[in-house]
């Protein structure tokens, strides 16, 4: 069990030096590169003096290590800054996006997963049979379409056509939770048929390598049932692989909501993030992208830690 | 050989080729100038304008073949940049090994740790805002993955026995990566090169959707269904066209990347590969 | 009749392939075999691959692997046609009346599983017993098996416990439900020579000790005769000849069974060595990192035209060597004297004319060659790289060296994927034949052909020493193949060589320990010689 834990901890304590290294690299990329953060906010017409005050707010003339330490000081102690373009709190702006981003993610993952998983097993069932084939075709179709040709036809036929659900998914705090339910439902229908055939592809692939093992023959051949074979043999080793598809396609979808969101017009943290991205306010992008990359990041740590964990060869050393 | 391609691979290429013929020859088949005001807000479609008119009244086919020829050269241009940069890194990263392999590997990780389209958006919010940018960002975010996909095959190919054999026999780096190692690697490159260009059309498109690609008046597809998708809720379908146009490109090149990915791995070498 | 267990009459199995870019096409797999095994009696199914012979063992349990499907004939067992009573029948005979050892137990065990677990499983399933009896019986069986510790080695999962082990877990798997026919798929085959002589006993003596027959499955002639009644022999899925042990071994009728029989006996003289040898390596010790000694203090001479056979089991070091000297693993301490001149130990510093002299041929010759490129040109480039030779004269050397490994100049424009396995192995030779050599180096080149196979490239290399006068390191785990073809041997064990000198004196008596494992571990093609081995075992460790 020790050299479990071990790993384990290992592999945590990996996921935060990458998260240290990620906000050095995100901290790199708005502040080395060439072109001076000042005059891409005012323009070309800016006037000198103008130019050296907002060097000297954004505390420019400090050396890069500083402004990374201050930043990073900051952050440690829950100050994400304040936004250049409204002199706002980072902070308190992001906490009610990111909690509508999450609900919105999360509604989608409660709808997308157990349907991959479910319609992975029917390929693996009817393999090379016309369901399978099927999988195969909508998996290279979703793989070529945009995020915002699913979103838009959704909205001119579901919402303009039909009038089924509002085209714009505005919420706000009084909403009960079934009508916040019916503003997300087509964002959330959009993440979904992003994610789906693809975590749905990759279910299927696992459970065929689970399937086509020697022990799978060796069931087979001591007389067990179909279902027998799944729930004793192929399940338990299926759970570890099944996971790391479902925590990858969930770090895939944290990343659509970007797109979906402005699409939708949602007040979420991708929308805040492009806004932002537009108006060059470089302290909000610093920490919106933080905030992704750490979700991301930190999805995928899971995903490595279940694998770990269920490694039987890991729990049960020689 | 052309005997044994399938029917959608046919398709594909098909699509793909007349995308590019398209966009070579855009000023010539257009029937608009790219610009020009030709009609009202959002005319539906008809004899004078096929695909209607878009939300300042410009022909909207016009647009659109525009919008492939931009589309079409700055994905080419950031999938060549990107290509270039990372088989060149991850072969010599697989041949030449040790502190050079790990280095590069290790900030390739770093920088795949980073969703692609986060990393493109905190860079793009302080760079300047031209095709220059564009090109250079996608690119170079993107060739971390042919990095890893050429390093991953290169390092495959040469701990081969024949790589061996050829080390032995004396022959040179040269030899060994351009003779024995590249003539191997070759199908899953070109099949990657397809879904490379797939990603940057995508890519493209959404950077323009969200308003930090192509900067108006031009227009690629992505930026032209942002310019008409407030039609959208009044029932006006323009912002469609150039969605679906983007899906067919994405989905031809797709086809065609499919089948040469399923020719290589069904080819064990020897003729027509 | 009614004493027949199993009754298989004109057996037909084939299975759809679908070749890339062309139409599926059905193709036969086992075609029209028949035959009948009483209780208690052992039937041995031997071929080469692709002789249909696990297939046809699978088919005893109405199983096809992989898509193969039973498209003709009957299969009975206990007098009931098992082809005809549909899936739920199948899995009442299946782990019951039918059990099935695998060739890779590391595979067949599921790793999530105490192996206890695994063991009783079938016994539980079919009510055969309830969970303590079987567990008895389990642990019955794993001391019956030689399995140490036989009480708590059932708690144990598959990757706690060693190959060897493994495959007598599997036996007494097989064995727990009490079934009256087994199916051994070559049980032994992935086994270290030495290993596998204790569980063919074990499982030998539980055949017997429990009177259940057996299907067993080899390619090795010599491990079936140990344990079988019958043999049968099969070729591309047909039945060549079907006797008794006794007649096939000692008479067989057909061609093919006497060239299964006689393969490997060719009769080689040793010849002298001579004052100075090509090749001399000195006390050479290598690791490949950290300081796990992979060589220690490693000496061996080989001379020009002659063959120095490295035999060892798998972790010897006998494949280190080869690349030490080859300059792949430059060592810790020693030195590679080739011809009188000291090599440098780095690749990299070698002349070209030292690269040339020392060839290397490799086991899997599908991976030695490139696949982009044709015989032509895999053969030709030596010839321009280290002789210049261009255009006519290129070709004709080419020529000249397809006719010595008796192949032909049709084959020039030929890619590797369209040749055989021996076809691939003699390409091999005759690249490394193109340098002129006066050393090749041969890495196991024929342990993955199929026996007659790999004669013709043994006699094939012999021919070519005599022509040419090139000298062999051979390295091998294969016994039968150093008697055949070494003027010198040295055996290694974990990193040294713990017997080193001519053929003959290397294989007289007195042995050291591990020389007289190895060498009595060896199956051959006798009668009785299971037994007579082990009992000179039982004889040593008792001390006499």
């Amino acid at each position: 069990m020790s050299s479990l834990l071990t790993l384990v901890a290992q592999r945590l304590a990996l996921g935060i030096l990458l998260l240290f290294a990620v906000s050095i690299v995100i901290f790199a990329g708005t502040q080395i590169l060439p072109g001076d953060v000042a005059q891409s906010i005012l323009g070309q017409s800016a006037t000198p003096e103008a130019l050296a005050n907002l060097r000297r707010d954004l505390g420019l003339n400090d050396p890069a290590h500083i402004r990374y330490l201050n930043w990073l000081g900051g952050l440690l102690t829950g100050d994400l800054g304040t936004a250049l373009s409204n002199g706002a709190d980072i902070g308190k702006s992001i906490g009610r996006r990111l909690y509508n981003t999450l609900f919105l993610a999360s509604v989608a993952a409660v709808v997308s997963v157990p349907l991959a998983i479910l319609l992975g097993l029917l390929a693996v069932r009817y393999r090379n049979r016309w369901p399978d084939k099927l999988i195969s075709a909508a998996t290279l179709a979703s793989i070529s379409l945009p995020e915002f040709f699913i979103g838009y036809v959704l909205i001119y036929f579901v919402a303009v056509q039909l009038g089924w659900f509002p085209s714009v998914a505005t919420v706000y705090d009084s909403m009960s939770f079934w009508q916040r339910l019916s503003a997300v439902a087509l964002p959330a229908a959009t993440l979904t048929l992003v994610v789906l055939a693809h975590m749905m592809r990759m279910t299927r692939a696992a459970i065929l390598n689970v399937m086509q093992s020697a022990y799978i023959e060796t069931a087979e051949l001591k007389g067990l049932s179909g279902f027998d074979i799944i729930r004793k043999h192929a399940f338990p080793n299926a759970v570890a692989p099944i996971v790391n598809v479902v925590m990858l396609n969930l770090a895939y979808l944290v990343v659509g909501v970007v797109v979906v969101e402005v699409i939708f017009v949602y007040p979420g943290m991708g929308q805040y993030l492009v806004d932002h991205v537009a108006k060059r306010d470089v302290p909000v992008v610093q920490a919106c992208g933080l905030i992704f990359a750490a979700f991301y990041i930190g999805l995928n740590l899971v995903a490595d830690i279940v694998a770990i964990v269920s490694n039987p060869r890991l729990r049960h050393p020689k | 050989m052309f005997t044994r391609i399938p029917l959608s691979a046919w398709i594909g290429l098909a699509l793909t080729t007349l995308f590019f013929l398209t966009a070579i020859f855009a000023p010539l088949v257009a029937p608009y100038g790219e610009g020009e005001i030709v009609g009202a807000v959002w005319e539906p479609s008809s004899s004078k304008f096929l695909l209607g008119t878009d939300n300042l009244g410009r022909d909207l086919l016009s647009r659109m073949i525009y919008g492939c020829r931009i589309t079409l050269e700055i994905a080419t241009l950031a999938t060549a940049l990107s290509f270039s940069l990372g088989s060149i890194l991850g072969f010599t990263a697989a041949v030449v090994g040790g502190w050079p392999d790990q280095l590069m590997s290790r900030f390739v990780d770093l920088l795949m740790s980073i969703p692609t389209l986060i990393f493109a958006l905190v860079v793009l919010s302080v760079l300047p805002s031209n095709t220059l940018t564009l090109i250079t960002v996608m690119g170079v975010l993107d060739s971390t993955r042919v990095y890893r996909l050429s390093r991953a095959v290169a390092a495959d190919i040469n701990v081969m026995d024949f790589v061996e054999a050829a080390k032995l026999r004396g022959e040179g780096r040269l030899w060994v990566i351009f003779r024995e190692i590249l003539p191997n690697a070759l199908s899953p490159l070109v099949a990657e090169l397809g879904l490379r260009f797939i990603f940057a059309v995508l890519f493209l498109s959404a950077l323009s959707f969200l308003g930090l690609g192509i900067q108006p008046p031009e227009a690629d597809w992505g930026g032209m269904v942002k310019e008409n998708k407030d039609g959208i809720v009044f029932g006006i379908p323009a912002a469609l066209i150039p969605a679906a146009a983007i899906a067919a490109l994405a989905i031809s090149v797709n086809l065609v990347a499919d089948w040469v990915l399923n020719r290589t791995t069904s080819l064990k070498g020897g003729r027509g590969g | 009749m009614a004493d027949n267990l199993l009754d298989v009459r004109n057996l037909k199995m084939g299975a759809t392939v679908y070749p890339p870019g062309e139409p599926p096409r059905d193709i036969t797999i086992v075609d029209g075999v028949s035959f009948t095994l009483e209780k208690g009696r052992v039937l041995g199914l031997i071929g080469e691959s692709g002789a249909g012979k696990s297939t046809i063992g699978l088919a005893a349990m109405g199983y096809g692997r992989g898509g193969v499907e039973i498209t003709g004939g009957e299969v009975f067992v206990n007098g009931r046609d098992i082809l005809k009573g549909g899936i739920g029948a199948l899995r009442k005979l299946r782990g019951k009346e039918v059990c099935y050892v695998a060739q890779s137990a590391a595979a067949a065990f599921n790793p999530a599983h105490r192996l206890m677990d695994q063991v009783v499983e079938a016994a539980l399933l079919h009510g055969t017993a309830n969970r303590k009896q079987a567990e008895e019986r389990a642990v019955a069986l794993f001391a019956k098996l030689g399995l140490p510790d036989p009480e708590k080695i059932g708690r144990r999962y598959p990757h706690q416990v060693s190959g060897g082990q493994l495959q007598r877990v599997m036996t007494a798997m097989a064995l727990c439900s009490e079934p009256d026919l087994i199916v051994f798929d070559e049980p032994t085959t992935a086994l270290d020579v030495t290993t596998q002589i204790d569980v063919l006993a074990a499982i030998k003596d539980a055949i017997r000790d429990f009177g259940v027959a057996a299907l067993y499955i080899t390619h090795d002639l010599a491990v079936v005769a140990q344990v079988s009644d019958e043999i049968m022999v099969l070729r591309n899925g047909r039945q060549v000849e079907h006797g008794t042990t006794e007649q096939v071994i000692h008479r067989p009728r057909e061609d093919y069974t006497k060239a299964l029989v006689s393969v490997r006996s060719i009769v080689h003289e040793e010849k002298k060595p001579t004052p100075e040898p090509v090749l001399k390596v000195e006390n050479i010790t290598a690791a490949y990192s950290g300081t796990v000694r992979v060589l220690k203090n490693v000496s061996v001479e080989v001379h020009p035209g002659q063959t120095l056979a490295v035999v060892g089991e798998s972790g010897s070091g006998k494949s280190t060597l080869a690349r030490v000297i080859t300059g792949l693993l430059p060592p810790i301490e020693g030195s590679v004297t080739f011809a009188g001149r000291e090599l440098s130990r780095a690749l990299a510093q070698r002349s070209k004319d030292d690269l040339r002299e020392l060839q290397m041929i490799y086991q899997m010759a599908d991976v030695a060659m490139n696949p982009r490129q044709t015989v032509g040109t895999i053969i030709g480039r030596p010839l321009e790289f280290y002789f210049g030779m261009r255009g006519k004269e290129k070709q004709r050397r080419i020529a000249e060296l397809l006719e010595e490994i008796e192949m032909g100049d049709g084959f020039i424009d030929r890619y590797p994927a369209e040749l055989s396995g021996g076809q691939k192995q003699r390409v091999c030779i005759a690249r490394a034949l193109a340098a002129k050599p006066s050393l090749i180096i041969c890495d196991e080149v024929t342990s993955a052909l199929d026996p007659l196979v790999a004669d013709g490239i043994l006699k094939l290399l012999l021919n070519l020493q005599r022509i040419e006068n090139v000298a062999y390191l051979f390295i091998t785990h294969d016994l039968a193949t150093v008697k055949a073809i070494a003027d010198s041997i040295a055996v290694m064990y974990r990193g040294e060589v713990v017997r080193y000198g001519s053929k003959s004196e290397v294989l007289k008596p007195p042995f050291d320990d591990y020389t007289d494992l190895l060498l009595s571990s060896v199956p051959e093609m006798e009668l009785g010689w299971l037994e007579k081995a082990i009992a000179g075992r039982r004889m040593e460790s008792a001390g006499y």
